[in-house]
């Protein structure tokens, strides 16, 4: 469903991804762990159309993103990392631009998005502008935006941040639903190993813009030789703390300022 | 088509929410309607040209227009700014109608302006000639909004922060709101204002508006709308294509 080889994105000298190669089978559920800054998300931006690669080859669904945009879009549906609402629209206009955006259907709109709203327990607050919702709300909001549309392959990027345990709980029941249920391939990143461990079929660790290992959760613990997915990642990555660099786009901000002081 | 909509009936939206910034925008015109429409009014009528008001009101309701329709269109920062633009983005529709919906949006918002304004022109004295070519005048504000919506938006696509829409405002809507003859007339101009002027896409607005308004007109009505048409077309597939440039 997925098949990336020998990518690479590099901003300036600075390389965020460096030919990493891996696969998704259809209707799996794949993980891609990695410290900040490892490149998880400037690999999902490159998945998702939002970023050209520097090199290597990419194909979502057979296609290629760069070449088949649009055809791409239609396959896949996104929860971002940071927030990507608009906060002068309700939480109901904001579901309803999405359902339009993403063609579903009037009569299937009105229904998934109660249904949503119900399980997000934002039901009550669809009415009010959502620059009024508090952190947890706006995270909620966007997950159920997210899962309004039956995409082939649903993108999570980090998507339970700052989440309570129950709304975690929700999501993964209602991701682990879609993927049986539908066959929707699941692609996520997420810090919390416990969650990788409890839905993911198959993990990717990357650091420093390399695929460090692959493999079943089983497998990397055996790999490593420890007993719980946490353990073996620290010892894929080590245990140094990460800061957390900059976004692409700051990235590529400070790039062309560069280059336009240089002329 | 539906995306179109989507996207027309959200600037709207956030139209009718933002009381604050109807109120601040219909200011500006204001003070240049009282201040140079009055302060104005008695060389003008000296030097033999009529009344003031009268002259610069579709000057002004054109001017409201290019604002209001430049700061709409560069709402594409903010939401860059706030994380939005990801969502249009990552959208299975094609980046043309995206493109329409917003510029159709951000028009609508601004010939809306346009006619509150008017309305003040009207409260000052100002009064219509031939009020059969008030569709007319509609139509011409219209493609004026459509015109500076489509180079907000195409400019928005390029520009990444704040910083770059003062300068945007001064280097550029400025200067297409002084040259365009909104408030003086273009005859007699000195040689390089003359071509200067004519190369700013307003100054066929204003001069329509004019011929529509008030009977007067520099360059004709058929070439103010052929110019208008065209420029607006070129801008809404440059916008198109400055968008599918975006990267975040």
């Amino acid at each position: 469903m997925i098949r990336v080889e020998k990518l690479v994105k590099k901003f300036g000298e600075f390389t965020a991804v460096d030919h990493i190669s891996f696969e998704v089978g259809r209707g799996e559920i794949f993980a891609f762990l990695g410290p900040n800054g490892a490149g998880k998300t400037t690999t999902i931006k490159m998945l998702t159309t939002l970023l050209r690669p520097t090199g290597g080859t990419l194909e979502i669904d057979g296609l290629d993103p760069g070449a088949h945009s649009n055809e791409v879009r239609k396959r896949f549906g996104i929860v971002f990392q940071d927030p990507s609402l608009d906060g002068d629209m309700t939480a109901y206009e904001n579901m309803e631009l999405h359902g339009i955006f993403y063609h579903v259907p009037r009569k299937a709109r009105i229904e998934r998005i109660e249904q949503l709203l119900r399980l997000f327990e934002l039901w009550e607050r669809r009415h009010e502008q959502v620059k009024l919702f508090s952190g947890g709300m706006k995270r909620r909001l966007e997950i159920a935006r997210g899962l309004l549309h039956t995409p082939k392959i649903l993108f999570l990027d980090e998507p339970t941040l700052g989440l309570d345990p129950q709304t975690r709980n929700q999501l993964w029941t209602h991701v682990k639903h879609l993927n049986q249920t539908e066959g929707v391939t699941v692609f996520l990143t997420t810090h919390y190993m416990d969650e990788a461990d409890r839905v993911a079929q198959r993990i990717a660790v990357i650091d420093h813009g390399k695929i460090v290992a692959q493999g079943s959760p089983q497998e990397l613990k055996q790999q490593t030789g420890k007993d719980s997915l946490e353990e073996a990642f620290l010892s894929l990555t080590g245990s140094t703390i990460r800061d957390e660099a900059a976004t692409s786009a700051d990235q590529m901000r400070q790039f062309s300022k560069m280059w336009s002081n240089r002329r | 088509m539906s995306a179109i909509y989507g996207l027309w009936l959200r600037e709207l939206r956030r139209y009718v929410r933002s009381r604050a910034q109807i109120a601040a925008s219909l200011g500006q015109p204001i003070l240049y309607l009282v201040a140079l429409g009055f302060g104005l009014g008695p060389v003008f009528q000296k030097a033999g040209q009529g009344n003031y008001v009268q002259f610069v009101a579709p000057g002004i309701i054109a001017m409201a227009v290019l604002f209001s329709s430049v700061f709409s269109g560069m709402g594409l920062l903010w939401d860059r700014q706030f994380g939005f633009l990801k969502e249009t983005l990552v959208a299975p529709v094609p980046r043309i109608n995206i493109m329409l919906g917003k510029v159709l949006g951000a028009a609508t918002v601004a010939v809306i302006q346009g006619l509150l304004v008017a309305v003040v022109c009207f409260i000052a004295g100002f009064r219509v000639v031939d009020l059969r070519t008030l569709p007319v005048a509609l139509l011409l504000l219209g493609l004026i909004a459509c015109l500076f919506s489509s180079m907000g938006t195409a400019i928005g696509s390029v520009i990444e922060n704040i910083q770059g829409f003062q300068l945007v405002m001064n280097f550029l809507v400025m200067p297409i709101f002084f040259l365009s003859g909104a408030l003086y007339p273009l005859n007699n101009l000195p040689g390089v204002l003359g071509v200067v002027t004519s190369l700013d896409p307003l100054a066929y607005g204003v001069d329509g508006l004019r011929a529509a308004l008030l009977g007067i007109s520099h360059f004709g009505l058929a070439a103010d709308f052929s110019v208008l048409v065209l420029v607006t077309v070129a801008l809404l597939f440059a916008g198109s294509y400055l968008f599918s440039k975006i990267q975040v």
